[in-house]
């Protein structure tokens, strides 16, 4: 098992026709992620890396079965693309796109509100890496070969980081079930939270590493839902000891303007409810090896 | 992006929402002239920065006749206005902002934030008004009123009236209220905000509600669709660095300390800061090149850093995924040949074939400080500093 993206998991790619779409589109395909179609408005028809492409998601997922999808589309035309998936009935949505306006992430928010529970679509991002399950597929722009199939489950806000922690753990041996990219933007799909639940249900996980950095209120209410509902041990990083007040690190949503959304205040509220916070970046595997010795 | 409360006022008014009466001045003869031109027999003169708590560092002046406008205005020009808001370095003044003076009855303040929990527009109000919302939060949490708006339909009229009878707004006032309320939505909504503040928001002795103060935050993600708001941005409230950054497309915040960074991606940007900090040091800039680190990039970055004067060593961290490090090395070998850098250079490459890369930096002939961990880079960079630093000997590495 693994969480949201599996081998067989059929994907479209929206955009494909982009420099930077196709070259992950290859790249996904050596991984042997599934990848099935792609989609771009107008160049219905054509076959970008084998793959056939298809004007609207609609037709797409008419015509291949697609669960998944990918979104590579640029950032004033992504959120119709988020919405034109969801509405196509795709399961799992990831966006890639970095600079989506939060006002219309505000709106693909309440519009995927409008389906039931459960044809919901789940949305991860935008402005991350992706979702890799090692071994199995990848839906994403991530180097797939620093990560080995295991047994933590990574959510990371941030791209770069990320890969860091997973390849201190390719080097101590351990491996990886899934790693979710939930992406740096004020306003995102799914939250340390929604993912905390998955793998807390996910079989093959045993602990869970979050990634987390200054800005909004998602680390502490993570931290709330691990001590009423998580069974399995966390370990969390908090990137922007050394941020300012007031300033926007890189990331939209990397931004310190309330009480409890610096690094040092999310470390303290994560230790709180038994999560081992790694103190530096160098020592995320260390942390994770250490844990896991202990639940052995 | 942020803007002046002349323009923010300019907008709000476009939406509906009452302002006073004013005029911009760039000179204190024009503040005078301008007070003449608004009539009246008192003025407010407001240096235009981009900062809260003006009125405290002395950049909000009532004024009763012309010589005191001029003072007022001659004390602003040029000066750098220090507020809690803009660091020990000041905001320069080069515009003030001359309003007719209004008869306050009552103050509120009225704030609207994206909520980052309900990921939706936020209204916060309260009665006391004048204070900042933090010192509002922590003296009279109570005072507080919230409201959401659902983002299909907009603001509805009767939760801008639940706010307004919630403040204590008189019943005859409320049509005005809701206005006010109504047009600050729809600015926010229509031109992108991230924030829009009136504070204080004030009703006046002839019962007029107006806004005495205005604050807009704008996204930057969302400036492409509004071109007349992106025309507002001024550099001279900027970091000229900052500015300089920006203007090439990278991601750079300025700080206080001397190790420069050159990082890819936001988060290990943050993490490569705090790892110095832990080491000893101290960062003087974050700095994000993007995922793709190409020899161009890497070059701009180094230019960029060594453009502040306090840098005393560079910290290169590169997780190298897609791009191999053997490609990331030639790129930072390529930048140092072409820009002139005087200070120790730490470089530290993981990911993809990562000895290839220490390879050619270790070929390369330029007195490069190799580092295999992050721990390891930091450390050695705050060691080259304080060497540098006591033994007054600098690694140069140009040719």
């Amino acid at each position: 098992m693994s969480i949201l993206l599996d081998r067989n998991t059929p994907v479209l790619v929206q955009g494909i026709t982009g420099r930077m779409a196709r070259f992950h589109t290859r790249d996904m395909l050596d991984y042997g992620t599934n990848v099935v179609g792609g989609v771009v408005p107008g160049k219905g028809g054509e076959t970008v890396e084998g793959v056939p492409v298809f004007d609207t998601v609609k037709a797409a997922v008419a015509a291949t079965g697609a669960e998944a999808s990918l979104v590579f589309v640029p950032p004033p035309f992504a959120a119709d693309s988020i919405m034109e998936a969801a509405d196509a009935g795709i399961s799992y949505c990831v966006c890639i796109t970095d600079g989506i306006p939060a006002g219309d992430m505000i709106r693909v928010k309440r519009y995927m509100m409008r389906y039931p529970k459960e044809r919901r679509m789940v949305l991860t991002g935008p402005n991350c890496a992706g979702t890799i399950s090692p071994g199995k597929a990848m839906l994403g722009i991530m180097p797939g070969h620093i990560f080995l199939p295991g047994n933590v489950g990574i959510i990371g806000r941030s791209g770069t980081l990320g890969y860091e922690a997973a390849a201190q753990l390719k080097e101590l041996g351990l491996g990886v079930s899934t790693s979710v990219g939930i992406g740096g933007d004020p306003i995102n799909g799914s939250s340390f939270r929604d993912m905390l639940q998955r793998f807390e249900a996910d079989e093959e996980t045993e602990v869970i590493c979050m990634i987390g950095e200054i800005g909004g209120p998602q680390e502490a209410e993570a931290a709330e839902y691990i001590r009423d509902h998580v069974t399995k041990p966390v370990v969390a990083y908090v990137a922007g000891l050394t941020a300012p007040k007031g300033r926007t690190m890189g990331h939209a949503g990397a931004i310190i303007s309330a009480f409890g959304e610096s690094a040092s205040e999310k470390v303290e509220i994560l230790s709180a409810v038994g999560v081992s916070v790694a103190e530096n970046p160098a020592v995320i595997g260390q942390t994770i090896a250490r844990v896991l010795g202990k639940a052995a | 992006m942020d803007i002046h409360e002349y323009q923010a006022k300019e907008i709000l008014s476009k939406f509906g929402v009452t302002v006073p009466a004013g005029a911009l001045a760039y000179s204190p003869e024009q503040a005078v002239y301008r007070a003449r031109e608004l009539g009246g027999d008192r003025w407010i003169v407001k240096a235009q920065v981009h900062a809260g708590g003006r009125g405290k560092a002395g950049g909000i002046k009532l004024c009763d006749n012309d010589n005191d406008i001029q003072n007022a205005s001659e004390n602003m020009f040029g000066r750098k206005l220090v507020t809690h808001q803009t660091g020990p370095e000041g905001k320069g003044i080069y515009r003030v902002y001359v309003e007719a003076a209004v008869p306050i009855e009552q103050e509120f303040y009225l704030g609207f934030v994206m909520d980052r929990t309900s990921q939706r527009v936020m209204i916060v109000a309260s009665a006391e008004g004048g204070m900042e919302i933090e010192e509002i939060s922590a003296n009279k949490p109570d005072s507080i009123v919230r409201s959401t708006v659902e983002p299909a339909v907009g603001l509805q009229d009767f939760q801008a009236r639940e706010i307004a009878f919630q403040l204590g707004i008189a019943p005859s006032l409320i049509s005005q209220m809701v206005r006010t309320l109504q047009g600050c939505y729809r600015a926010f909504s229509e031109l992108d905000a991230t924030m829009v503040e009136v504070n204080p928001l004030v009703v006046t002795s002839d019962d007029r509600v107006i806004a005495l103060d205005a604050k807009m935050t704008f996204d930057d993600n969302a400036l492409f669709r509004h071109p007349q708001i992106s025309e507002l941005r001024d550099k001279s409230q900027e970091d000229p660095r900052e500015s300089r950054a920006a203007d090439r497309g990278l991601s750079y915040v300025g700080l206080e300390g001397n190790i420069g960074c050159i990082v890819n991606g936001a988060g290990l940007a943050m993490a490569t800061m705090d790892t110095i900090m832990l080491a000893g040091g101290a960062p003087a800039n974050f700095l994000d090149i993007g995922g793709g680190a190409t020899p161009e990039r890497v070059a701009k970055a180094f230019r960029l850093v060594m453009s502040d004067q306090n840098v005393e060593a560079v910290l290169v961290n590169i997780f190298a995924g897609i791009n191999r490090c053997d490609w990331v090395a030639e790129g930072v070998v390529q930048a140092l040949k072409e820009v002139q850098v005087d200070v120790p250079v730490i470089v530290r490459l993981a990911g993809t074939n990562v000895e290839e890369g220490q390879k050619i930096l270790a070929k390369s002939g330029l007195p490069i400080i190799r580092a295999n961990t992050l721990m390891e880079a930091a450390e050695r960079a705050v060691g080259a500093w304080k060497n540098d630093l006591s033994q007054a000997t600098r690694i140069r590495a140009i040719t």
